[in-house]
Order: C-alpha cells, then structure tokens, then sequence
C-alpha cells in the first residue's frame, strides 16, 4: 500500500511541519532583538543588552534549524515532486529565486555580524546588522507567502499543455489572498514568539531568577501578546472570508457543511463522517456560520456535497481548524489576564507563571494546525482546481522514498527534542552565568 | 526581452558561479569540519570560531546554485535531482547534522559538547563525499554500472581531500600556533591526495566518455586549454614548496595556501565545464534544450542585476570586518 506517490507525501508533510516551526520563531523575534538593542543604543541601560544577549543565542539555534530544514525543503521539489517545476516552475521559480536573492544571503551574511561581530563593528553597525536580518527573515516570509498563496488562488497566468506562463507578475505576487494568509502569518510568528518567550521568562522567574532581565522579557512580551492576539482573531476572520469566497469547499469542510444550506449552524465540535457524508455528536450554534461567513443569519453556504471528488479530506480540516481556533481563543485569554495582573501587582503570583510555561510552545501547535487547515484545504490539488497533486510525483521507487523518510523522521525527532532541552538548558543556565554586570558595553569597546 | 540563447549562456554562467562560489566557500568550511578534532576541546573552539560568521552564507551558494537550476532549467533539474535521489538525500541529513551541531555545541551541557563536535565532524565528511559522489554519477551520465560506482566513490574521496585541502588552507591563514602547525601538515597530505585524485579524474574522464575525449582531443581549441591541466599540476607542486617553506617560518605568506587551491579549485571547475559544455544532463539534454520560459527568467533577470552586485559587496564586507587571525567566538 506504500506507494510513492503517499510516502512522498508524507514525506513532505514531515519536512514542512518540521521546517515552519523555525520560521514561525524567528520571524518575529528578530524583530523583538532590533526593540532590545535600539532600547539598549537609546538608554544604555544594562538590561536590554542582557535581554539582547540572552534571545540572540536562542535565536541563532532557532534560526540555524530553520536553514537546514529549508534546504531540505528547496531540494525536495526537485527530488520528489519534479512535476511541480515542470509544470509551475515558469511562476514558481523566480518567486523562490527571488527569496534566495532578496532576503537568504542577506540574512544569512548579516546574521554572523549580528551574532559575532559586536565588539567588532560601531554600535549602530550593530544595530543595523540587527535590523537588516530581521528585515531579511520577513522578506523571506513574504516570498513564499506569496507562492504559496498563489497556488491556493491564482491569477495572472495563462496555461498552455499543462504548462503555466506568467503573464502579470503584479498579480501573480499580489494575488487575492496573498494579503490575508502574510498577515496572518506575520501575526502568527509574533504570537509564537512573545509566548515562547513569556514562556522562558517564566521559567526563569520560577527557578528564582531575580535578575531583571527576564522580568523584563516577560513584560515585554506579554504586552505584545495581548495586543496582537485579539487583533489575530480579526485578521484570521478576515482571511475565512477570503478563502469562503475563493475557495469554498476548503471552508464547508472547516465548517463541516455536507448539504448547502441556508443558515447554516456553527459547529463547536462534531465528528465528520465521510463515508456517510454526514456529522455525529454534533454541538451546534444555530445560524452562527451563515452569519459569520455571509454576515446575513440565512446566509448561503455551499456544502461539501457540490464538490465532490474535488474536496479535501474532511476530519483533518475540521479538527485542525477547531485546534487553531481553541488555541487562539486560550492565548488571548492567557496574555489578557497575565497582562492585567502584571499591570495591577507588577508580578504574576506562580500559577500565571506555571501557565505561561505550559503555553510556551502554544503558537506552534496553533501554527501548525492554521497549516494544516490551509495545505490540506487545498487537496486534492496543487495549483487549486487546476492541478493535482498526484500528477506532479517523481517515479524513483518507494524504497526510496520509505528510506529517506525514516532518516529524516529520526533526525527530526532528535533534533526537536534536543532543541527544547536546550532552550530550557539555556534558561536554567541563565540563572547561574548570565550576572549582573552593572558596567554596559563602553563605546571604547568597539573597534 | 532576451534571445533564448542568450538567456541559456547567461544562466549557466550564473550558476556555474555559483557552484564554485560554493565549492570554495563551503569547501573550507566543510573541510574545517573534517579536521575538527574529535575530543581536543580548546582547538576545536578556535577552529570553528574561525569559520562562525560565514558557514550559513557560505551553504546559501548551494541553495542559490539548485535554485537557478530549478529556475532556468527545471527539465534538467528534475532529471538530475531524481538520478540523484539517495545521495542527496544523504547530502541533507549531512547538512542538516553540520548545521545544527554548530549551533548546539556551543549551548549544550558540556558533557553533549564532544557529541555535538563528531556530529559536526561526520556531518561535514558525510556533505563532502555525497557531493563528489554525485560529482562522479554525472560526470558518468548517471549510468547504472559498477565501474561508474567505483568512479563515484574515488570523486567522493577527492572531494573530501579537496575541501580538507582548503580547509586546511583557511586554517593556516587566519590560526597560529598549535593549529596552524597541524594544519600544514594536514595540508600537505591532503595536497598529495587531492593531486592523484584530479590526476585519476583527468585520465579516466576521456577515456569513458567520447564526448570529453573530442571536446580536449578532438578540436581545435583543444591545443589551446591542454597547458591547463599542466598548469594544475605545477600548483599543486609549488604548494607543497609552500608548505614545507612555512614549516619552518609561518610569518610570511600564510595567506598562500589558501589561494594556490582556489587556482586549482578554478582550474578544475572550469575543466569540468568545458568537458560537458553546453550539456547540463550530460549525453542528454543541453542548456538550450532545457531552459525555462524566457519571460519568467528575464523577470527574474532584474533581480539579478540588481541584487548579484550587493551580495557580493556585503559578503566581501563580512569578510573585511572578521579580516585578520580568528578570536575567541562569544556572542558579544
């Protein structure tokens, strides 16, 4: 039954669900390292070169993972999907070309100045070097952001023998939902990291780090999660709007909409049964997703049932959906409520801070299914109802393709569990090296 | 809009800049990762220091080089990267490993520290044979053969001795000491071995393939490039001169090593280029045949131009700011 065409999904499914986990970090946290030093270049307080210090070694881990696995992830298409560059690399290609170009060696080059050549360059060098690796993570974001949300809605091409031509570069970049799925993303990787960092911050404060560095991190990003976790959910609703208007059978499967219906029920949980293409132990509100979706309670939505052979698998939409949004839901009421507290006592009595440690890699579960919901809402298709993906699979056989998918899936495992070690490892050891050293970095310092 | 063929040259020109951009800048980095030792922790310290700020750049030509590959010739590129399926897999999860250790040796408990450095060591061998052993497939057009397996697995162990070669140059120029002692010696051997290896390669390539043997034998050109394998081997003799010159005094000229192999790294690149040339599947397909829809490509055109120059200009800066004998790596 292991055939290439699923192995290789599988394989590929792992890779991404690997690699976006690194991103997703480094992304926004590159961004809370440019606050930190221009905090640090503005008031030469200590503190914010500590907090620098300390997220700047988690972020070169972080951002260390994400290369390797990205690299994985550009050889793949030529490895196992060859039919993808055959048939779309005319819109792909400079796409991905463009990411190597604008925002990799960028990244890449500024990241050994940001890391290792502080006492080498001027302070504002430093800074600068900072804020351009932060701009390159984002640029990166930005180009794949937008090919993949033009496989999900494409626009500007014409198709000759199964073969795409790019026609209008402007909208192919800026198709319908390019907007929508970057900003969500861009939210996503913010909300990630402050809670991986109120997460860590936490932690150091419950193994009794009184040093104010992590009191500020915690701050910090607290602040940054109660203001953009709620604004998420707009963002997110905003994007369910677009996808229900482009790419309807996606949302009937989030919305586990068989029949098309007026007024259609929201379901807060239920079981989706493909075979009999109905639900079980549903727990509904009535009217709520017509409303949601066409902001009228008899609102029309199309259900699975118009589409079918061409719609996603159900379950893996349905509950991933329900995933992210009880996620999200659980962050915005963890960063409000720990944020008020710290407002009111200017301290988190310890059951706060036993949750935010829980919640430490809570964006990442909540990204993760978002991806899901997304890739496997576009099933069974590539290029969304113009291309499937079983077209497009390489032909070395399975072996193969088993081999090769057992040595990443091993390495992969290793890898994150040696990751969360050590980023706990770098906590605990905080408490003990990272000393108050009152004296800041002199300008004397720099060469 | 650009002639096709026009587009052709100019895209395989980019890309081969980009392989041997890569093969010097990560070859002394790969091979910095083969020398590493596996228990001595202070040198193993310095040694990587000296390649920390530039690893992840260094690997981005390989991303680059695949990338135009799959931009300009996405025909080839999938034809190559299928025939090539296991090694490259096995390629990545060398790179993935070397990657990784880099960063988790220097956060992990001490005790993990001398895993992490043979992971990085194993890593890094493992990226370097791969590579050559692909190296070896094409050049024997992918053919399914014992004799074109041994051929492989004889480039796979001279690319190793070509990145430890380098690396060992890139260790002479920015250590001193202990290091830079050990790695002339390291130099030395690695130079003998690099020599019979593009010697076995030079020999054995037109014998096997008569398209090699007309493109060096066959032409009239030919007459002209033939001093250049000669050429490569008096580099290679002169750089052992070097070495033993700087056994005994490594104040002057410890920047030589490195640079009498980027000459032989170039000679032998562009050997292999003109062998095949304008074939990217060799025997198969060739760069006109294979290339991508010229308006895609002249859109990215632009890009080039644009950006080529300015990641050339801040690499060299990078360079320039970590310029002159490596210091302790903190991240300060």
């Amino acid at each position: 039954m292991l055939d290439t065409l699923l192995l290789s999904r599988i394989q590929f499914a792992a890779n991404i669900s690997f690699h976006i986990l690194f991103p997703t970090i480094t992304i926004a946290l590159a961004w809370f390292l440019v606050f930190f030093k221009f905090r640090y270049d503005r008031t030469g307080e200590a503190v914010w070169l500590r907090a620098y210090r300390f997220w700047v070694k988690i972020f070169a881990l972080t951002f260390a993972l994400g290369v390797v696995s990205g690299i994985t992830m550009s050889f793949q298409f030529g490895t196992n999907w060859p039919g993808f560059m055959e048939r779309i690399g005319n819109i792909a290609g400079p796409l991905l070309g463009y990411e190597v170009l604008t925002a990799f060696f960028m990244e890449a080059t500024f990241l050994g100045i940001m890391l290792f050549g502080m006492k080498r360059v001027s302070p504002r060098l430093h800074t600068f070097a900072t804020l351009i690796v932060a701009i390159g993570t984002t640029l990166s974001a930005f180009w794949i952001l937008s090919l993949n949300s033009w496989l999900q809605t494409p626009t500007g091409y014409t198709l000759v023998d199964g073969v795409f031509y790019p026609k209008d570069w402007f909208e192919i970049i800026f198709n319908p939902s390019f907007g929508y799925r970057f900003f969500h993303m861009l939210l996503a990787s913010a909300l990630t990291a402050s809670f991986l960092m109120a997460g860590i911050s936490a932690y150091r404060l419950l193994k009794e780090d009184h040093k104010h560095a992590p009191k500020l991190t915690l701050k910090v990003s607290l602040t940054v999660a109660a203001l953009l976790a709620p604004m998420q959910m707009f963002v997110g609703d905003l994007h369910g709007l677009n996808t229900f208007e482009h790419q309807p059978q996606k949302v009937a499967a989030m919305e586990g909409v068989w029949e098309t219906e007026q007024g259609a029920p929201l379901l807060l949980f239920a079981i989706p049964d493909e075979q009999q293409r109905t639900n079980h132990f549903e727990i509904a509100i009535p009217k709520l997703a017509s409303l949601i979706l066409t902001h009228e309670a008899e609102g029309e939505i199309k259900g699975l049932n118009e589409f079918k052979g061409e719609h996603p698998p159900v379950k893996p939409v349905f509950f991933g959906f329900r995933i992210m949004v009880g996620i999200g839901v659980l962050m915005i009421l963890v960063a409000l409520v720990t944020r008020y507290t710290l407002w009111k006592h200017s301290t988190l009595p310890t059951w706060q801070l036993k949750a935010l440690v829980v919640m430490t890699f809570s964006g990442w579960i909540a990204t993760l299914a978002g991806w899901y919901v997304t890739e496997i809402g576009r099933q069974p298709f590539m290029v969304s109802g113009l291309v499937k993906i079983e077209e497009l699979v390489t032909n070395v056989p399975s072996e193969h393709v088993l081999l090769t998918l057992i040595g990443y899936l091993t390495l992969y495992a290793v890898l994150l569990a040696a990751y969360i070690k050590t980023l706990f490892y770098t906590a605990r050891n905080a408490v003990q090296v990272e000393e108050y050293q009152t004296t800041p970095v002199q300008g004397g310092q720099y060469v | 809009m650009f002639s096709a063929e026009y587009l052709a040259l100019l895209y395989s020109a980019l890309m081969a800049l980009a392989i041997i951009v890569y093969a010097v800048l990560d070859g002394y980095d790969l091979g910095v990762g083969i020398l590493l030792p596996g228990n001595n922790k202070p040198s193993a310290d310095t040694m990587i220091a000296s390649i920390g700020p530039f690893w992840d750049a260094n690997e981005t030509w390989l991303v680059l080089a695949v990338g135009l590959a799959l931009i300009a010739f996405p025909t080839a590129h999938s034809i190559i990267l299928q025939a090539l399926y296991l090694p490259i897999a096995f390629m990545l999860l060398g790179l993935i490993l070397r990657g990784v250790a880099f960063d988790f040796r220097a956060k992990a408990k001490t005790r993990y520290r001398q895993t992490w450095d043979r992971c990085f060591k194993l890593g890094s061998l493992i990226t370097a044979f791969t590579q050559g052993y692909m190296l070896g497939l094409y050049v024997m057009s992918f053919e399914h053969s014992l004799a074109s397996h041994l051929f492989a697995t004889l480039s796979g162990v001279g690319v190793i001795a070509a990145y430890t070669l380098i690396g060992a140059g890139w260790l002479i120029m920015k250590c001193e000491g202990e290091i830079q002692n050990s790695a002339i010696r390291w130099c030395r051997l690695s130079n003998l071995i690099a020599l019979l290896g593009v010697l076995a390669v030079s020999v054995v390539n037109p014998l096997i393939n008569a398209y090699v043997q007309t493109r060096w034998f066959g032409t009239e050109i030919s007459l002209l490039l033939l001093p250049l394998p000669l050429i490569c081997m008096v580099l290679f003799v002169i750089q052992d001169r070097v070495l033993v010159k700087l056994n005994d005094n490594t104040s002057h000229g410890c920047w030589l090593p490195f640079a009498i192999t980027v000459m032989i790294f170039l000679l032998c690149f562009f050997g292999l280029v003109y062998s095949f040339f304008p074939y990217v599947v060799p025997g198969t397909l060739t760069i006109f045949e294979a290339l991508a829809d010229p308006s895609a490509l002249t859109f990215m055109l632009y890009g080039v131009v644009l950006v080529v120059p300015a990641i050339i200009g801040y690499t060299l800066f990078s360079y320039r700011v970590f310029w002159g004998k490596t210091q302790d790596l903190s991240y300060y």
